[in-house]
């Protein structure tokens, strides 16, 4: 009986070729309802300035009436401009940060992840060690101490969140990268003396998409959390610009009288979140399931 | 085993030395100078000089770093550039407040974490289940300025208005003197923190109940809540004690944004004032202190993981 059935599995499985990734993610329901939050932000953010200009008749850094008072559709912030100008402004530098950001450590991550597995030795004690180092201090005391350093600008923003993210990133490819560069075709290509950087790309690289994956929709989730809660603090982007963390510091003393200058913003960021999360747990279970019928 | 947990011990020094320099390098990457900062334009050369005399600003670098380095061992943090005052003595109150919220924080997650996550492994795939994993799936999305913001909208301004938003503790007393402000902070690092002990929790306890040993107990007869208390439940806790871990080391920073939020006179709301008025020594002060709670912390978690991991039972000589 057992028998039968694992012949009938294996037969089927060789027919149709199991599903990409990609299928596999999409035919998540969490991935559906994930895709939908996120892409409903990311339009608001991308379209939102676009539209302002028609759509509310006020640019997000004019002022428009007395502070706190209903006017417009969802009335005006601590200085009098208008709430929801100010909102469609205000998330596309957040997204296109937290993109930068979560890019850069990606890229720090995984070259640093895979060369430490790849070269080993001394090369991969120092990578590691420095890791520690870097793991030593919490991600927001660092973009502090930077920001006390080099001042709130986009750009310090932009590299201490992109730093902060690569040793975590890199624990993450090198463990995966160990487990391949033990493979054959690995000694094959080195055999064929292709030169260390294409034998890290072309043949380490394809092959640790799964678990990088799951690190960048993570990444990328903590990278918005961390950008919105800088400009929280005001230690973000500055005033006057137009940016959802800096909104929420700014009206929430009239959470009473005017909530919609705390409240929209809010909304899109836990929205976005959680849409991002719900996306990168779906492709945690498509890339396990990958790794299980290899 | 002992071996092992030297050296780790030893790694833990040496990681918190070299952030040390780090935090110190970063000074000098500043410009301007702090007698300047402290004394203002208008101050004369002479009390400039005494003042810089008296910071050992004159000294070469190295014996600069030693001599705070050296101070932050007795306690002696340095001058606040800010306030001119001794950044210990402004530290003192405020280091035991933000204790006060890390330990209550900590003490109703964990217990609570647990439990949750027990509960949700042992109805796997029914109703209860479902809700516990899908609100700590969006509550681990969350950031947590954000699920602040949302407790403060809905228990102090607009839907019930029960709970003090802010903390307000007349100066000299102490913020646990008044326990309704300390609800709302709380609970933020609570629901912060929760999510991944309940997932954790969640997954262990599942591969535990699936395991050999708890089939062999139930087929023994062992009443079913002997089984998950006695047998179940202290092979769960292990793998879970270092997400614990984890979660409390990122209390030591989480507490900076809630303290923000909350105006909640701690260690996280002195970082972020500092950050503001660019007040160095207060900075790398308590970049240091929070580095080394975090540091202690995740030490104390692979401490942990040594102790109850079988196969290091007898390792430490390889």
């Amino acid at each position: 009986m057992t028998q039968i059935n694992t012949h009938t599995e294996t037969s089927t499985t060789v027919v149709e070729t199991p599903p990409g990734l990609l299928r596999r993610i999409i035919r998540q329901r969490q991935a559906k309802i994930g895709l939908v939050l996120t892409g409903l932000v990311v339009i608001v953010a991308v379209f939102g300035p676009l539209v302002l200009p028609w759509l509310t008749g006020y640019t997000s850094t004019e002022f428009v009436g007395r502070p706190f008072q209903p006017d417009g559709l969802f009335g005006t912030d601590n200085l009098g401009r208008d709430i929801l100008s100010r909102f469609l402004d205000g998330g596309l530098t957040l997204l296109v940060f937290a993109a930068l950001a979560t890019g850069l450590g990606m890229l720090l991550g995984t070259t640093a992840g895979m060369l430490a597995a790849y070269q080993g030795g001394w090369l991969d004690s120092v990578i590691m060690r420095g890791n520690d180092v870097l793991l030593a201090l919490p991600q927001i005391v660092f973009a502090l101490l930077a920001i006390t350093v080099l001042g709130p600008q986009g750009w310090v923003v932009v590299l201490v969140i992109g730093i902060t993210h690569a040793p975590r990133i890199a624990r993450v490819t090198r463990a995966a990268a160990s487990a391949v560069i033990t493979e054959d075709f690995i000694r094959a290509s080195e055999m064929y003396a292709v030169p260390r950087w294409k034998i890290l790309v072309k043949d380490v690289l394809p092959n640790i998409t799964g678990p990088l994956m799951v690190e960048l929709g993570l990444r990328m989730t903590y990278s918005i959390a961390a950008i919105a809660s800088l400009s929280f603090l005001g230690l973000g982007m500055q005033p006057p610009t137009a940016d959802w963390g800096l909104m929420i510091n700014e009206n929430r003393i009239a959470l009473t009288l005017q909530p919609w200058g705390v409240i929209l913003p809010v909304l899109a960021i836990a929205i976005l979140t959680v849409g991002s999360n719900l996306i990168t747990d779906a492709v945690a279970r498509a890339s396990a399931t990958v790794e299980e019928s290899k | 085993m002992a071996g092992l947990i030297f050296r780790r011990l030893s790694i833990s020094a040496i990681i918190l030395l070299v952030v040390s320099i780090l935090v110190f390098v970063a000074t000098l990457l500043l410009p301007g100078d702090p007698a300047q900062a402290i004394l203002g334009q208008q101050a004369t050369p002479e009390r400039l000089a005494a003042l810089r005399e008296q910071m050992n600003l004159n000294d070469p670098f190295a014996q600069r770093y030693l001599h705070w380095l050296g101070g932050l061992f007795v306690g002696d943090f340095g001058v606040s550039t800010a306030s001119g005052g001794s950044v210990g003595a402004l530290l003192g109150d405020r280091i035991a407040a933000s204790l006060v919220l890390m330990v209550a924080a900590a003490a109703i997650s964990i217990p609570v974490g647990i439990l949750v996550g027990t509960y949700s492994a042992l109805r796997r795939g029914r109703a209860g289940d479902h809700a516990a994993t899908g609100i700590s799936l969006v509550l681990a999305a969350l950031p947590d300025f954000v699920i602040g913001i949302v407790l403060v909208t809905l228990f102090s301004t607009t839907v019930f208005t029960v709970l003090p938003s802010v903390t307000l503790a007349p100066p000299g007393e102490q913020v646990w003197d008044y326990p309704s402000q300390l609800i709302l902070p709380v609970l933020t690092l609570v629901l912060v923190v929760m999510p991944y002990i309940i997932r954790m929790m969640r997954t262990t306890m599942i591969e535990v109940l699936d395991s050999g040993y708890v089939e062999m107990a139930r087929l023994k007869g062992v009443p079913e809540r002997q089984v998950i208390w006695r047998h179940a439940l202290p092979h769960a806790i292990a793998p879970v004690a270092q997400v614990i871990a984890i979660q409390l080391a990122w209390l030591a920073g989480g507490i900076v944004v809630v303290e923000f939020l909350f105006r909640y006179p701690g260690v996280g709301q002195a970082l972020v004032d500092a950050v503001t008025n660019r007040d160095v020594q207060v900075v790398q002060a308590l970049a240091m202190l929070i580095a080394a709670v975090y540091v202690v912390v995740n030490l104390l978690a692979d401490i942990v993981g040594i102790l109850t991991n079988p196969k290091l039972r007898t390792g430490g000589t390889r």
